[in-house]
């Protein structure tokens, strides 16, 4: 039995226009439900309403607080078959509170049916949800003019408002975009013609679906695949693991790793668990390459390298958070594959969601559309939305919170590497490395407050000092005295230390200095950061002391402080400490002495320099 | 690409984001049909890989015997690392689907599922949960985020876009998170038959014993099914559209011995598979919303 064309769609709207409603009976009259769904919506229905008539909503409003208040909360998922078609429709809520559970299904849909009160016309909530439903991608749209039974099924009344969506629609792109006048109580237009609006020549709503095409022109397009992971069954075996999001692979093809830029060539092709020849969009593949090279979650895989590289853009969002958004603040960025520490620099304006006017603003709230400007700690590859669905879709997550703070797209590439270039300078690192007769390298020691992080690292410089090695210390308080004393402790303000220092380690590396850097470093992202800016010459040194010894230390009479509540967000008291899984070095200050723990980092050392 | 090769590229991505993205995931196994195409997929999802986390089956000890010996011969048979979690204060108390209704299901599913995932310090949970299962599961998440007690807050779940999961969580909390959402019963039946993956013999017509009681035909599995007045064990041929518990699991009349057979009683069925639990009717039409928020998959 061959799988039957699908067509996924959303009902959208304001509050009360029948969405739920609708799609209840679309599905009713359909013979669409189980016989015991049927049997309980007829009982549900006695108990909820008072002339005893059928409640069609209640076959999606499946939630407790739904039912009980007779609204759409969140987004609801329906799977049904026609002999022409299948379907998954997302119910989408009307109320204003919830435009994010609407958006969600938007994000998900191709085409929008958008229902519109025939006694209240276009409303705020209509214009709003159009214009989501067109910058999430959708391109079709059914302006379904509901309670055409309560208006005596004129024909005036659905002229007016016809007219008036014509005029608003100017403003938005699409494909396509159809008017029908319907009645989802009384089922009008739902699934057959209706007998009561003669006037209407067009189809009913669902001959509609089941006959519009969406498939979108085929057009040349670039093979972009995304890492998700690196699969290492055994040390023969290196392949990478992602979903094809655009063109086409086969064995042979040269390919390019952005952002790296490095280059090899595709020697096996798996989808699944079948070795094949050759991919296509859509695929989750596993490639495996003719040699090694760089390769991790969040690297792109191009055939051409078409898509950009940069560290700012412009993007349209919508504010899914209740706390608002604040230009400045850091975020979790999630381009595709990649998530990368980002930061709002600008905002640019907020769009009216009725006029689509730009109005200036300084501060976001929750369901406004933005434009505005981000910028991103670490070189990430991106597209237009336009161009591209993956690499041009984002969201932003709080770090703190953890909600999913925005969704947005890219509109405006700023800053990518095309237009800014690294200067390249005569006299280069090997050269400056070759001079001073070492190889230049940073040495990152991260471990809770007291764990021994600055006495070994000064042990460790005294000894290479000895050697006859250039090098330099980066020690914690040192730094945030000078360069970083605009910084805090809160999570932002911590990352964004990181990132100074390991800029500041890069540029002592490329002068061919030997950097120690001694921070308590707590995150995880932030020491991957740290390192994918440095480049491969870091080595991570986890001063792995228990929090109970450091707090005996306690050198500073900080964890004291931190006890009392005088000291906030303290590392291992009130603030996490994430330690590394897989650090070069672990020094074990509780059994070992100080100038052991230093016999230990030179013997790594060594064997790297030979 | 058609429409079953399409559900399984989404759930291979989803498998893959929570391998890359969690600390430390876990595949629920309930050795139904859903668990047999969740464990098929994730073999193919990391191979050659084994998948990167083991699978838990949380066995209230009131399985049909045959699925218990068929989980075993699964987990020997792909070498995969099956952890089997069982309430035994429950165990103790003898805490039973005869007695206890509801309270069984609660102390034997619910809380020895919390339990389990405590034990081991889980952060991420797949479960086979499927959109069309019933109406409160058509309102979730793929990625749904549990608090410290394991709750659903159903009404301020995290938007999610596109395929960008949101897998950050602090420490004591959770995700569940659900591939196979985008499923239907028909699309199981017809990728358990495309792919040829091995289910439980339950799930096929056979001549067994039954009783009739309260309008389900519960099959007598072993001797701890006491029979009421009135009641006779008789030998049917029938089948389970669903698998949980026997004393819960209502049977259905069937000649249907082939997939083919199966899958052409599915599409003809006038009922959605959910009847055949008995469990689910407990309760009221929320009944699963409720048993949700309390930590139940």
């Amino acid at each position: 039995m061959a799988s039957a064309d699908l067509l996924k769609f959303i009902t959208c709207g304001s509050v009360d226009d029948g969405k739920s409603t609708l799609i209840g009976h679309m599905l009713y009259d359909a013979k669409l439900i189980f016989t015991d769904q049927e049997k309980s919506l007829e009982l549900d229905s006695k108990v909820g309403s008072t002339d005893g008539k059928i409640d069609y909503s209640l076959l999606l409003d499946g939630l407790m607080a739904e039912r009980e208040q007779g609204i759409t909360i969140d987004v609801a998922y329906r799977y049904f078959t026609t002999d022409k078609r299948s379907f998954i429709v997302a119910d989408t809520p009307g109320h204003e509170e919830y435009t994010r559970n609407m958006a969600v299904g938007a994000s998900f849909a191709q085409l929008s049916i958008i229902l519109i009160d025939a006694s209240q016309g276009i409303l705020t909530q209509t214009r709003r949800h159009a214009r989501i439903c067109s910058m999430m991608g959708i391109e079709h749209f059914v302006f379904a003019i509901n309670k055409m039974d309560l208006m005596d099924y004129s024909r005036e009344v659905y002229q007016k408002i016809s007219d008036d969506i014509t005029a608003f629609m100017k403003e938005i792109p699409y494909k396509s975009c159809k008017v029908i006048p319907v009645s989802a109580t009384e089922g009008d237009n739902v699934t057959i013609a209706s007998k009561n609006m003669p006037w209407y020549e067009g189809p009913a709503l669902l001959p509609y679906l089941e006959n519009i095409n969406v498939t979108k022109a085929k057009r040349m397009q670039e093979f972009v695949l995304p890492v998700q992971r690196v699969c290492r069954p055994n040390r023969e075996f290196r392949g990478f693991q992602g979903q094809v999001a655009a063109g086409e692979l086969q064995v042979g093809d040269a390919i390019i790793v952005r952002p790296s830029g490095e280059r090899a060539v595709v020697r096996h092709i798996f989808v699944g668990d079948q070795e094949v020849t050759d991919c296509q969009e859509g695929q989750p593949v596993t490639i495996q390459l003719d040699k090694e090279i760089d390769v991790s979650r969040g690297c792109i895989i191009e055939k051409n390298g078409r898509s950009m590289v940069g560290s700012a853009f412009v993007a349209k969002l919508l504010w899914m958070d209740d706390q608002p958004l604040a230009v400045g603040q850091n975020y979790w960025l999630k381009v595709s594959t990649q998530k990368v520490p980002a930061t709002i620099t600008h905002i640019n304006h907020r769009i009216d969601v009725n006029t689509g006017d730009k109005l200036s603003a300084d501060q976001i709230e929750k369901n406004q559309l933005v434009e505005c400007e981000i910028s991103v700690g670490t070189k990430t590859v991106m597209d237009l939305f336009s161009k591209s669905r993956e690499l041009g879709s984002l969201i932003l997550i709080d770090r703190v919170s953890h909600m999913t703070s925005a969704c947005g797209v890219i509109t405006k590439l700023i800053n990518q590497n095309h237009n800014l270039t690294w200067q390249s300078l005569d006299i280069t690192k090997d050269l400056r490395k070759t001079l001073m007769r070492q190889k230049s390298f940073t040495i990152w020691f991260t471990g809770l407050s007291g764990s021994g992080k600055s006495t070994v690292a000064n042990a460790l410089e005294k000894r290479l000092f000895a050697m006859g090695k250039h090098t330099m210390l980066l020690d914690g308080d040192n730094i945030r005295m000078g360069i970083n004393q605009d910084l805090g402790f809160e999570e932002k303000d911590r990352a964004e230390n990181i990132r100074r220092i390991a800029h500041i380690a890069k540029l002592m590396n490329d002068a061919g200095l030997i950097v120690l850097t001694s921070f308590v470093s707590p995150y995880h992202a932030d020491r991957k950061n740290a390192k994918s800016i440095i480049g491969e010459d870091f080595f991570e040194v986890f001063v792995d002391t228990p929090l109970e010894e450091c707090e005996k230390r306690d050198v500073k009479g900080l964890y004291k402080k931190a006890r009392e509540g005088k000291v906030k967000n303290f590392t291992g008291i009130d603030s996490p400490y994430e330690a590394p899984k897989n650090a070069d070095i672990v020094l074990d200050t509780v059994h070992y002495s100080v100038e052991e723990c230093v016999d230990q980092i030179i013997a790594k050392l060594s064997a790297y320099e030979r | 690409m058609d429409h079953l090769d399409k559900l399984e590229a989404e759930a291979i991505y989803i498998m893959r984001e929570v391998a890359a993205e969690c600390e430390k995931p876990v595949m629920l196994y309930s050795i139904g049909k859903d668990s047999s195409v969740m464990l098929h997929l994730a073999m193919k999802a990391f191979y050659p890989e084994k998948p990167p986390f083991p699978f838990l089956h949380v066995n209230t000890t009131w399985k049909f015997k045959e699925m218990i010996s068929f989980r075993d011969e699964t987990a020997k048979r792909l070498g995969i690392e099956m952890l089997e979690y069982i309430n035994e204060e429950g165990v103790k108390n003898n805490i039973n689907p005869f007695d206890h209704g509801a309270a069984y299901t609660d102390i034997m599913k619910t809380q020895a599922l919390k339990q389990a995932l405590d034990k081991y310090g889980f952060t991420a949970a797949f479960g086979g949960g499927r959109r069309d299962e019933e109406k409160s599961r058509a309102k979730e998440r793929i990625f749904s985020f549990r608090d410290e007690n394991h709750s659903w807050d159903p009404k301020n779940q995290r938007p999610e876009m596109w395929h960008l999961y949101n897998t950050e969580i602090n420490k004591g909390e959770g995700i569940r998170v659900f591939p196979i959402s985008n499923w239907t019963e028909k699309d199981i039946w017809q990728y358990i038959k495309r792919e040829n993956i091995p289910i439980v013999s339950l799930y096929f017509a056979k001549e067994r014993p039954v009783v009739y009681r309260d309008g389900n035909i519960i099959m007598v599995d072993d001797d701890r099914m006491k029979l009421r007045e009135g009641e006779k064990v008789v030998m049917e041929s029938v089948r389970f559209r669903t698998l949980g518990c026997y004393p819960l699991t209502g049977g259905v009349r069937s000649t249907a011995t082939t997939l083919d057979e199966i899958i052409e009683e599915t599409l003809m069925s006038l009922e959605s598979e959910r009847t055949s639990r008995i469990i689910d009717s407990d309760g009221g039409s929320s009944s699963m919303e409720k048993r949700k928020r309390e930590g139940y998959f």
